[in-house]
């Protein structure tokens, strides 16, 4: 056991802030119950705190004077270097100097650091297109290391910075990352090799998708608000996109793909920038060019034939629909399937 | 009008302060006050993030704006959603069917009822809790009540924030950041069990609206119509939240606080199927009511760090190069003029405009202040839970949630919408298929927008001049009481 609360300072910069607004939405238990019942104690969060101005950088001073101890930095937003590596496209209010200085130095005062969301984690959708503001994560650019902190950055704990990618974070990513630090119980080989916690990131968007059996005949969506498999023309990444969306669901009984649209693949680095339309899949020759992780080529492509040719009529007709017009047959009543 | 507000009187010492950074706002934010004669003399707000979404968003599908303009803001998003979404439907010449535009009412809804109450219960109301109202008649009820992140009815209304969110998870997915708004309407249909599904969720956060934040039932707060009505609830009402802010407010004369500049613009919220807004489209000054144009709108850059300072832009042409270099602007915000004027905008010019009895008569009376702000904000709560009852009665389950259509190689349209903090807008110009211009004026850009090319103050910068200040302050409470009760977003505000 601990002997005092994990002492947790949460900063935001180049990023929208719903990574905070979704962790406001944690359950069972609400957050300031789940903060309290783990021993996790929030020195100053941006939405949730009462100090503003002068009291804030006070405790940033008595942080960096060694006379309050930091066990999590949590960082929201991407970190911005620009302009010129200035960084004076985010200077924090009331200091006049760069929020991405003050990130360095008070990470060096922390015992574990946290990227909250995919924008701190690697830059995300604010380091789009020709990334004019020059942002990026933490410890990465895209997929490569490097970031404000750099790719040798390691906490007092002795880990890299851990990346709890979402665009938004689900809340219990998040709680669950601090109750696992609260709880000495996060090491290095429970990161993934983009540095995020396996305990979600070690899941597909695929598992637990409700479209699954339009999947297994590719009985594809051709239009928004069919009900079929999204992966053939939508842009669905679910297959390849690790997260346990469908499985932990959000907000109740949601995921994208319950909610009738593509999963973007928004933990994953560079998710900003597929390359195509985000709601359209590319094809070469006919065939999606992502294919499904660990999957072999070959065996995908015949796999995929042989199961468009055995759709059954139910499945086909119901993927191109907004509501299930063909229910499943029920054995015993003499009704089949064909409608 | 004057230009610029006059200096602290010769004689007097001048006291200059710089406050940030401002938390329980949504993002960051810096203000600069000249202080002289107990009270501000001159205010100038820095919005001190930029990002650069219009720039993101240009050269790419034009599509891509619905998943790239939500994430705007973390805390708008279901609004940066649905702006998008009727600017790309205008391009393509897309008609909503009813199911469509009734579900994405009930989407922005949801948002914009969870964002009041967020506002209210985590943002504005826990500066009455601190300290130094200590020994005020209604302090430590405040403090139970209100403590920030701790107090009673924060604990409340957060847990009743969630539930509510839950029909953004039927419907969207998730919040923020879906992609269930299309131009054509929704990409999820519901059957009858979610239509009872969402009547409960919406039937249970009536509940808490009952019992926690106005004590008495919908009926008797839609039934408010006069100051005296108002007066009668703080003296005798129901015991709850909203009656302890009519107290709090009344001892401070918070309707004495944060007057601008009684300009008010509102682009109308939650269209109807048979035409028109539930909260009608247009604007309110001078005491007069009248029409809104968007072509009437530009942007001026004079005071904010872009290029091009020396002249309006209208959005159709606007750019957004900014110019780190610049020493004359204060902000990356640009500053938005209808007409030239500043305006005001969100739930107090929504309700005004719409022509809500009692939010007319408070703004007759003191103008919009502190008080008539989150006022307004309350009421709207109410109103708009009603409405989404109604909708979700006149939802039909056989018919159709989403038109299609083809974006043309060229195209321009605007997509206006109202978030939670007021009118939003997306300006959008397609050339060669692709995005060749994206504007977004959100609702602190009106509200928080630095002074213009005749040096007039944004509606923040004049609603703060005459705040009181204490010799000891650093933080005026004044200030910050001013300053929420706009319930600013910032990452909105400069994108």
């Amino acid at each position: 056991m601990r002997d005092r609360p994990l002492s947790v300072l949460w900063l935001q910069s180049g990023g929208c802030g719903g990574c905070t607004m979704s962790l406001l939405c944690a359950e069972s238990p609400d957050l300031p119950t789940l903060l309290e019942t783990a021993g996790i104690r929030l020195l100053w969060h941006p939405s949730l705190s009462e100090e503003t101005g002068p009291e804030v950088t006070a405790l940033f001073d008595r942080i960096l004077a060694g006379d309050e101890p930091l066990d999590v930095l949590c960082v929201e937003g991407s970190l911005l270097r620009g302009p010129n590596g200035t960084g004076r496209f985010h200077v924090l209010a009331g200091t006049g100097r760069p929020t991405i200085d003050w990130v360095r130095e008070l990470a060096a005062m922390a015992g574990q650091v946290v990227a909250v969301g995919t924008c701190a984690a690697y830059g995300g959708i604010t380091a789009a297109g020709e990334n004019i503001t020059d942002a990026c994560g933490l410890q990465y650019e895209g997929t490569r290391r490097g970031g404000a902190l750099g790719g040798e950055f390691r906490s007092r704990s002795g880990l890299p910075v851990i990346n709890v990618a979402g665009c938004p974070t689900h809340p219990n990513w998040v709680t669950e990352t601090l109750m696992l630090l609260a709880d000495d119980a996060l090491a290095a080989a429970d990161l993934d090799g983009h540095q995020r916690p396996r305990f979600y990131a070690d899941h597909l968007v695929h598992h637990g998708c409700p479209r699954n059996e339009y999947y297994e005949y590719k009985a594809s969506a051709e239009k928004p608000s069919d009900l079929g498999c999204l992966m053939e023309h939508m842009g669905c990444l679910g297959t390849q996109a690790h997260a346990d969306c469908n499985t932990r669901l959000w907000n109740g009984e949601g995921s994208c793909t319950r909610g009738g649209y593509a999963c973007i693949n928004c933990t994953a680095p560079g998710f900003e920038e597929p390359g195509h339309p985000f709601l359209e899949t590319p094809k070469f020759a006919g065939i999606p060019i992502g294919l499904p992780t660990d999957m072999p080529k070959a065996w995908f492509v015949a796999l995929a034939s042989l199961a468009k040719a055995a759709t059954p009529e139910r499945v086909r007709r119901n993927a191109a629909a907004d509501r299930i017009v063909v229910p499943p047959s029920v054995r015993g009543t003499g009704k089949t399937s064909k409608g | 009008m004057t230009a610029e507000p006059s200096p602290p009187p010769t004689g007097q010492p001048g006291r200059r302060l710089i406050v940030g950074p401002f938390n329980r706002v949504e993002g960051d934010l810096e203000v600069r006050l000249e202080i002289g004669d107990g009270a501000v003399a001159a205010a100038y707000v820095n919005s001190p993030l930029f990002r650069g979404f219009e720039r993101i968003l240009e050269g790419r599908a034009p599509l891509d704006a619905l998943v790239v303009a939500p994430r705007i803001c973390g805390i708008c998003s279901v609004s940066q959603s649905h702006a998008a979404a009727l600017a790309l439907a205008g391009a393509m010449g897309l008609e909503v069917p009813r199911n469509g535009l009734l579900a994405t009412n009930l989407m922005t809804a949801t948002e914009n009822i969870a964002d009041h109450l967020t506002h209210f219960h985590l943002f504005f109301m826990p500066d009455f809790a601190r300290p130094a109202y200590a020994g005020r008649p209604w302090f430590e009820r405040a403090e139970a009540r209100f403590k920030a992140a701790q107090g009673t009815s924060v604990r409340r209304a957060l847990a009743a924030r969630t539930e509510l969110f839950h029909i953004l998870g039927l419907m969207g997915g998730k919040w923020p950041h879906s992609l269930t708004i299309q131009p054509g309407g929704v990409t999820r249909a519901l059957d009858g069990r979610d239509r009872v599904r969402l009547l409960a969720i919406v039937g249970a956060f009536r509940r808490f609206l009952e019992t926690s934040l106005f004590g008495a039932p919908l009926d008797a707060v839609l039934a408010l119509e006069t100051a005296e009505d108002l007066d009668r609830w703080r003296r005798a009402g129901p015991e709850s939240d909203f009656r302890l802010f009519l107290e709090i407010a009344d001892d401070l004369a918070l309707s004495g606080l944060g007057r601008a500049y009684d300009r008010f613009l509102s682009h109308g919220a939650y269209p109807l199927p048979d035409g028109g807004h539930l909260y009608r489209r247009g604007t309110f000054a001078d005491g007069r009511e009248a029409s809104y144009d968007p072509a009437d709108v530009t942007e001026h850059h004079r005071f904010s760090r872009m290029a091009g300072q020396d002249r309006p832009h209208p959005p159709f042409s606007g750019s957004t190069v900014p110019d780190g270099a610049d020493e004359e602007g204060y902000s990356w915000c640009k500053a938005p003029r209808l007409a030239g004027l500043p305006y005001e905008t969100g739930a107090v010019a929504r309700q005004l405009i719409d022509g809500h009895p009692l939010v007319r008569a408070l703004v007759v009376a003191d103008g919009a202040n502190v008080l008539s702000r989150v006022v307004a904000r309350l009421l709207e709560i109410a109103r708009t839970a009603r409405a989404m009852e109604g909708w979700l009665r006149n939802l039909d389950p056989a018919g159709p949630w989403c038109a299609q259509g083809q974006m043309p190689d060229r195209a321009q349209a605007v997509g206006l919408t109202e978030a939670a903090r007021g009118a939003l807008g997306h300006w959008l110009r397609v050339e060669q298929g692709r995005i060749a211009g994206y504007q977004i004026i959100a609702p602190t850009t009106w509200n928080f927008s630095p002074r213009d090319l005749d040096g007039v103050p944004g509606p923040l910068e004049r609603a703060l001049v005459g705040a009181p200040v204490r010799p000891e302050e650093v933080s005026p409470l004044s200030v910050q009481h001013i300053l929420r009760s706009f319930d600013p977003c910032m990452v909105c505000t400069v994108h």
